[in-house]
């Protein structure tokens, strides 16, 4: 099986230089389901940033998709993150544009023709229990509604790998459950690579995953 | 209603730019067209011993443009109430020559001295009325207005680059999100900034239409009209074609330019 992520050495900080992954070593394969967790502040997230390149590794080598992130081009990471649907915290909605079109987003980078987009649109926001929301702007929406309409956006273009972070962290049972449900769906389906950072793992999973946890900087493999 | 609030704030901008501009040329077109009838209005005049012709006056400095002989019968008539015929004949051949000497623009005090020390070194004229004292007084209320259209471009240029630059702020703000979350998504940098270039040249398109509208309007107003009639000049407020291509180019350019700076200075949040 193909690794979609190989790490070697990896050590990651930010500019004030304080380490916050340190030589991590460790590879994920194709179609995976991973959970990473770990403390707060314990460097979950900052390693997400990583691989999809917002973070540059301060050491080490870092192969996302076969492109090495370790002083990446633009194209090359552009290329790379049309290829990753990315579900944040904060769900990283645009305001100024309906839902339809947030979830849009990746299908107009990844050059697809505008019927085309409209029909998945469309199928997505039934898959994400929106399409009695059509029209609307991510500020009418519930917390919940609009983490779905990320998690819709992230899936829209049938990515290779998903990073979700914290993607149920503040939402009700239905949402969450509806989150887990396409996440789990995309992985067994699709066979799409998902890696989430969470604090706690949901248990009632229909789902064979991996496990690592962060701790004082080292990455351990759990499961 | 959310999209018009979103071309507002610059067109808002770009208006009161373009307003300011075209104000100014007015007032400098004005200016021009007063000093030309100023200038048509100013002539000098000289006394020669012997007759002179036109290019004579021309060959002894450029700014005139032409000199008229005036005729001395006004002033022979008043002396001459008791006088023979031949009598008049033979003074008028003794009388020296008046020209009035018409000049191709308004000069300065000191073209003016210029202008009367080159007269004078020509032997033939005697004497050179070049009415100085109404010229300077004319011609320091002229610099006074040039002055203060001068302050007035000043004040409008400084006005311009703050609303510039607020303009920027808010634009910075308003696309920085939009542009961070498409390149999370791997959106190569023209179609990040399609958007805004698209909505700078919407903005630049709408705000040179409005003040196409307005300055054809004013143009064509007969209140204009008149107060330009009433200090004796026709001025050109609108032109359509030249006044419109600039207002075009400046307005597309400030919004291209502001886009550009965004564009440019757009850090992509981690």
């Amino acid at each position: 099986m193909d690794n979609v992520i190989i790490a070697k050495d990896l050590s990651l900080s930010y500019s004030n230089n304080e380490t916050i992954i340190n030589k991590a070593t460790f590879s994920i394969n194709t179609g995976s389901f991973v959970f990473i967790t770990g403390a707060s502040g314990s460097g979950k997230s900052t390693l997400l940033k990583s691989l999809y390149g917002a973070l540059n590794p301060k050491q080490g080598s870092l192969i996302v998709g076969g492109v090495e992130l370790s002083g990446v081009s633009r194209s090359k990471l552009n290329f790379l993150r049309r290829h990753i649907g990315i579900v944040f915290q904060d769900y990283k909605l645009v305001k100024e544009w309906s839902i339809e079109k947030n979830i849009m987003l990746p299908l107009i980078i990844n050059g697809y023709v505008k019927s085309v987009a409209l029909n998945q649109v469309e199928k997505l926001l039934k898959h994400v229990r929106l399409n009695h929301q059509t029209g609307k702007y991510p500020l009418e929406l519930s917390g919940g509604e609009q983490q779905r309409v990320a998690m819709a956006r992230a899936l829209a273009h049938n990515p290779i790998l998903i990073l979700a972070d914290e993607p149920t962290g503040n939402l009700d049972e239905y949402s969450s459950q509806l989150i887990w449900n396409l996440l789990e769906g995309a992985n067994n389906q699709l066979k799409t690579t998902v890696i989430i950072v969470t604090h706690h793992i949901p248990k009632t999973l229909n789902v064979d995953y991996k496990h690592f946890h962060i701790e004082y900087g080292s990455i351990h493999e759990v499961r | 209603m959310k999209s018009v609030k979103n071309h507002l704030s610059l067109v808002v901008a770009l208006l009161s730019i373009l307003f300011s501009m075209q104000v100014f040329f007015i007032v400098e077109r004005s200016i021009d067209a007063y000093k030309v009838n100023l200038s048509n209005n100013y002539s000098i005049i000289a006394v020669s011993k012997k007759e002179l012709s036109s290019s004579d006056f021309v060959g002894i400095n450029k700014i005139i443009s032409k000199a008229d002989e005036l005729s001395p019968d006004s002033v022979v008539k008043r002396l001459t109430s008791d006088m023979k015929s031949t009598n008049v004949e033979l003074l008028k051949l003794t009388l020296p020559k008046f020209y009035k000497l018409s000049l191709a623009y308004y000069p300065t005090p000191q073209e003016v001295k210029q202008l009367r020390s080159d007269l004078l070194k020509n032997g033939s004229i005697t004497k050179v009325e070049d009415f100085s004292h109404t010229h300077d007084t004319t011609y320091k209320l002229l610099l006074l207005f040039k002055k203060v259209v001068a302050l007035f471009a000043i004040v409008v240029l400084v006005v311009t680059v703050l609303l510039i630059f607020k303009e920027l702020r808010i634009w910075q703000y308003k696309h920085n999100e939009r542009m961070t979350i498409m390149g999370l998504f791997g959106a190569a940098l023209w179609l990040r900034s399609a958007v805004l270039f698209r909505l700078a040249i919407v903005d630049a398109l709408i705000a040179s239409f409005i003040a196409f509208g307005v300055f054809m309007y004013l143009s064509s107003s007969p209140w204009v009209v008149e107060q330009f009639g009433n200090i004796g000049i026709n001025v050109i407020v609108f032109n359509p074609i030249d006044d419109f291509i600039v207002i075009l180019g400046v307005a597309i350019t400030i919004s291209i330019l502001l886009a550009s700076l965004i564009v440019l200075g757009h850090k992509e949040e981690a």
